[in-house]
């Protein structure tokens, strides 16, 4: 295949890719959106074969369908509720891909056309060593988010005295060493680069706190972007610029959402730590004392409601309870109750995680709405069902700036008739923070698992 | 002309290419961030996990890189190298989009 033909079909595939994207502005255009990047990625790959520098297909072939296997398994297999650690160990592969490519780059780079061993062009090793620095820290960082997520570390921030000290002298250092690895071509500076950025991927995530994936999640996501694309800026090759440059700014927006969602700056996030601190505006409440309902309670305010607000937080994703609140609104809708959802940005782990639990439960997408949507609703609602939400709804958000959440857009619970709070126990949300919701006389508790309590309430509907 | 003359005028064009494709390739890039930006504004908030899915799906054309570094019949670190790279991309290629469809699919409508 002649340059231009491979440049052209490129330039489809990168075209392909952006129309994916833009498939994903509404649901019904979103599936053919993704198949259109799915023979975008089909052009990508079926170019570089036909190109001359491809000679043997063995392990070409085998590479493929071992990875494919394993991917197309995992994809099948997994529970929704399982996706935002699926998303972060996806992202640490592309981030070790980024270092595996660029290895290869530096040690044969004549496949490339940038240079001969030992007289690799100055600029390609800038570029390579960035990517190969950015791949480094996707690669460990996402595994300490994927660890968080699936529990298998705690999700408490892990803060330590000189963290962000440490931090900035590593990078430092590693300008330093891309300094060193660019002018000398040395193999003993790149593995320390690699090194340094796997360390720096552990350090950077480790103190982000669990409720905080949301945005480490999308900014992961947006460095897996930049990865591709440093490696795109080494081998010239403008699809992997085009489409890391793609990734790269929508993980930025998303972040950039959820940190508006939390009314906090990126860098506060990042910086990590929250959570950890103590509540300074809590413990006040003393003696207050909360109004307790059963689930016989709930369903006979529900049957004789006009208009019903479901607000699902990441305690109904534990819980897995998305299906039996979805029967539970059926049952309410049959009895010609309105029924609405409310989704806050940060609701969840990842950007729209409610949004798919509730469609995978075959919840209608025209009856979920976002926060600017529906807050003004809350006032004309008769009952509103918080099922595994805390934060979102406090307003302390509102009225005390003393409070750590202070600032925060909050779903405006309060102003409905009647709020049911479906809650394991009394503790505080992830901020630390005490909810006065909880003790206004408008508010029913309802104590038990999301699940369960939404399946006897469903059971004494009928 | 001399072969000596003529590889002389092929190394200042190749030299040349790669100063002057700096900087179209970093047109392109700035290019393509503005592109990314207003398409991904426009993306539905309910759509914001497969987003995320797709993106990660498609920053596996990483692939190509890697299918060029496994590409040439001497086995070396290199190719090694890059036939590591293209089973990570591939777990992320076929991964990335089946669980994109997978939750597309469930978003339906009323009725």
């Amino acid at each position: 295949m002649s340059e231009d033909l491979t440049g052209l079909a490129y330039l489809m595939a990168a075209i392909c890719f952006i129309l994916a994207l833009r498939g994903l502005s509404s649901p019904e255009t979103a599936r053919r959106g993704n198949v259109t990047g799915m023979i975008g990625m089909a052009i990508a790959i079926g170019t570089t074969l036909a190109s001359p520098y491809v000679l043997s297909y063995t392990w070409i072939i085998a590479g493929i369908l071992v990875g494919g296997t394993i991917g197309t398994v995992t994809a099948v297999k997994i529970q929704m509720t399982a996706l935002p650690q699926l998303v972060a160990a996806f992202h640490s592969l592309v981030g070790l891909a980024a270092v595996f490519v660029a290895t290869a780059t530096l040690f044969a780079p004549d496949a490339y056309g940038i240079g001969a061993v030992g007289s690799i062009l100055t600029a390609s090793l800038v570029e390579l060593s960035i990517g190969t620095f950015i791949g480094a820290i996707t690669f460990t960082g996402s595994i300490v988010a994927f660890a968080k997520l699936q529990g298998l570390v705690s999700g408490a921030p892990l803060v330590f005295p000189g963290q962000h000290l440490l931090n900035a002298v590593l990078g430092i250092s590693a300008i330093a060493l891309i300094t060193w690895f660019s002018a000398t071509e040395s193999y003993q500076a790149y593995w320390l680069i690699v090194a340094l950025a796997l360390v720096l991927g552990f350090l950077i995530i480790l103190p982000i706190g669990g409720a905080d994936m949301p945005v480490v999640v999308s900014m992961l996501n947006s460095y897996s972007g930049w990865a591709a694309c440093g490696i795109g800026f080494t081998l010239g090759n403008t699809l992997l610029i085009i489409t890391g440059a793609l990734v790269g700014s929508s993980g930025a927006i998303l972040s950039y959402i959820m940190c508006k969602g939390m009314n906090r700056s990126f860098f506060n996030v990042i910086l990590g730590g929250f959570g950890a601190e103590e509540g300074v505006a809590a413990t006040t409440q003393g003696d207050k004392t909360v109004r307790q309902g059963s689930a016989e309670d709930a369903s006979f305010i529900m049957q004789n409601a006009g208009k019903v607000i479901i607000v699902p937080g990441y305690g109904m994703a534990v819980a897995q309870a998305q299906h039996a609140l979805r029967e539970m609104t059926d049952v309410l809708k049959a009895a010609g109750v309105k029924i609405s959802y409310a989704i806050h940005p940060v609701a969840g782990r990842m950007p729209g995680h409610m949004n798919v639990l509730l469609a995978e439960a075959n919840v209608p997408y025209d009856e979920v709405f976002e926060l600017e949507e529906i807050n003004h609703e809350f006032s004309t609602a008769d009952v509103v069902y918080v099922i595994g939400a805390n934060d979102v709804t406090n307003p302390a958000a509102k009225t005390d700036p003393n409070s750590p959440i202070y600032g925060m857009p909050i779903l405006d619970v309060e102003k409905a008739q009647t709020v049911l709070f479906v809650k394991r126990g009394m503790a505080s949300g992830y901020a630390g923070v005490d909810n006065e919701l909880f003790f206004r006389d408008n508010t029913m508790m309802l104590f038990g698992d999301a699940k369960k309590m939404t399946e006897e309430i469903l059971q004494s509907l009928n | 002309m001399d072969p000596t003359k003529i590889m002389q005028a092929t190394e200042a064009a190749a030299a040349s290419a790669a100063t002057g494709s700096l900087i179209s390739l970093f047109t392109v890039f700035l290019l393509a961030i503005f592109v990314g930006y207003y398409v991904v504004w426009n993306v539905t908030s309910a759509l914001h996990s497969p987003l995320m899915s797709v993106t990660n799906a498609i920053s596996s054309v990483i692939i190509v890189g890697a299918l060029i570094a496994a590409g040439p019949t001497d086995v070396n670190f290199s190719k090694i190298m890059g036939f590591l790279a293209v089973v990570l991309a591939s777990v992320n290629i076929f991964g990335g989009f089946i669980v994109s469809q997978r939750m597309l699919q469930m978003f339906r409508k009323k009725g």
